[in-house]
């Protein structure tokens, strides 16, 4: 069936079997940020955002997209730029594959809660998995994001 | 995987029950998480997210929730958490992450009576009633009761508003974010307590004999809430399963009616 999805401000045509997620529709008209992880909904790897809403790409129907804005990393890439840019600073891009997700699931974050403490932030990203590292240094970027001091101990 | 034979969107109710009640193969398609994680083939999905059932909405006598609510839109409602002294808040939030949260639906949960869920303990506290389009309305208490699953539509799921009601969820975990090994709910509403135990594995259950003995006693105490606890691990059936035995179930379900228990006594 065909349906129209409108990706990063873009309406497409895509052709879509109903059973189909959106991870695999988006990976397949090149959308190559969104990572296929689990596909269980666990990982938080193919994080994207429906009308502002992290979701987990591999668990939603492509065709209950239809009159919603979709947004992935590659329609974000200030936003992105930016968060990443913490993430490398301390260190945790190491082997990549998560970040899209994480990076996501924060953008996210930033529009759906005003000022969130650390605490807050940690309960949020609960979702992103990293099999890389222990999390530290992504605490840590995340406190930069936040603007949180360096020596603040809530996380 | 999973397939589908045929997908349609419902423009109706009317039309989602015609085809759920008269069509063998179909099935309505809730929020997918559970479905999605095995491989099966379902003839035809029915989808009723145009039907404007994902919201939440306040009356005078309650809070509707749409079958196709989100599980963060029960987390993050201001009015009932309000009311019920943030047990849905505290409840779901250890469900996956806010991702899984924004897709799972109350009603998927509800109607399938999950034992594993973290949803229906904290409903059937606060005496939550479930809607059909095609059949009577029921508590949600009598709903789980039924051996049979109905071949009809899940409207809405209602909580009465209540002043003063206190409220208390507990669970225990293997770890953060999994399914819970045991989930337990308390509340106290108009003077009536009500103790639910979820994901014994099976489905969850009043502890009716533990309810009626915090109600026989002057007050709520420390001593109470052990005994309570103690009669709760009696009364109803635990089962082993990959997060817990039969044992470990029993044992720890002491200790988290008490705390559940301790915890509405704490409300003012």
């Amino acid at each position: 069936m065909e349906i129209k999805l409108n990706i990063n401000g873009i309406d497409k045509l895509i052709d879509v079997k109903p059973h189909e997620f959106l991870v695999e529709v988006l990976r397949e008209n090149g959308y190559l940020g969104v990572k296929k992880g689990c596909e269980t909904g666990n990982c938080g790897l193919c994080t994207i955002l429906i009308d502002d809403q992290p979701i987990l790409s591999c668990s939603y129907l492509a065709v209950r997209a239809v009159g919603k804005k979709i947004e992935t990393i590659e329609g974000l890439q200030e936003e992105a730029t930016e968060i990443g840019a913490h993430l490398v600073d301390e260190g945790v891009d190491q082997c990549g594959y998560c970040s899209p997700g994480l990076v996501m699931n924060i953008i996210g974050m930033r529009r759906e809660l005003e000022n969130p403490t650390p605490e807050e932030a940690r309960h949020y990203l609960t979702n992103n998995l990293c099999r890389c590292t222990g999390y530290v240094g992504q605490y840590r970027a995340i406190k930069r994001i936040l603007g949180v001091a360096e020596n603040d101990e809530s996380c | 995987m999973l397939t589908f034979g045929d997908y349609i969107k419902a423009s109706s109710l009317d039309e989602a029950y015609e085809l759920i009640s008269k069509k063998k193969p179909a099935r309505i398609y809730g929020g997918g998480m559970y479905l999605r994680m095995g491989n099966r083939r379902i003839g035809l999905a029915v989808d009723l997210c145009d039907l404007g059932l994902d919201k939440i909405e306040e009356t005078e006598e309650g809070f509707e929730i749409g079958a196709m609510a989100t599980l963060r839109m029960l987390e993050t409602h201001e009015g009932l958490n309000e009311c019920y002294c943030n047990l849905f808040k505290e409840g779901l939030k250890d469900i996956i992450g806010v991702q899984f949260r924004n897709i799972a639906t109350v009603g998927g949960t509800v109607y399938n009576k999950y034992g594993f869920s973290d949803v229906i303990p904290p409903l059937l506290a606060v005496n939550a009633t479930v809607h059909f389009h095609g059949s009577d309305s029921i508590s949600l208490k009598d709903y789980l009761d039924e051996e049979k699953y109905r071949r009809d539509v899940l409207v809405k799921v209602t909580v009465p508003k209540v002043e003063n009601a206190k409220a208390s969820i507990k669970t225990a975990r293997i770890s953060k974010s999994d399914y819970p090994a045991l989930v337990v709910s308390a509340s106290q509403i108009d003077g009536k307590t009500n103790i639910v135990v979820g994901a014994r594995p099976r489905r969850a259950a009043l502890a009716e004999k533990a309810m009626e003995y915090v109600d026989s006693q002057s007050e709520l105490t420390e001593e109470v809430a052990i005994k309570a606890g103690e009669i709760a691990s009696e009364e109803l059936a635990f089962g082993t399963n990959t997060r817990g035995s039969k044992e470990y179930r029993q044992h720890i379900c002491k200790v988290l009616v008490k705390r559940a228990l301790l915890e509405v006594a704490s409300w003012k």
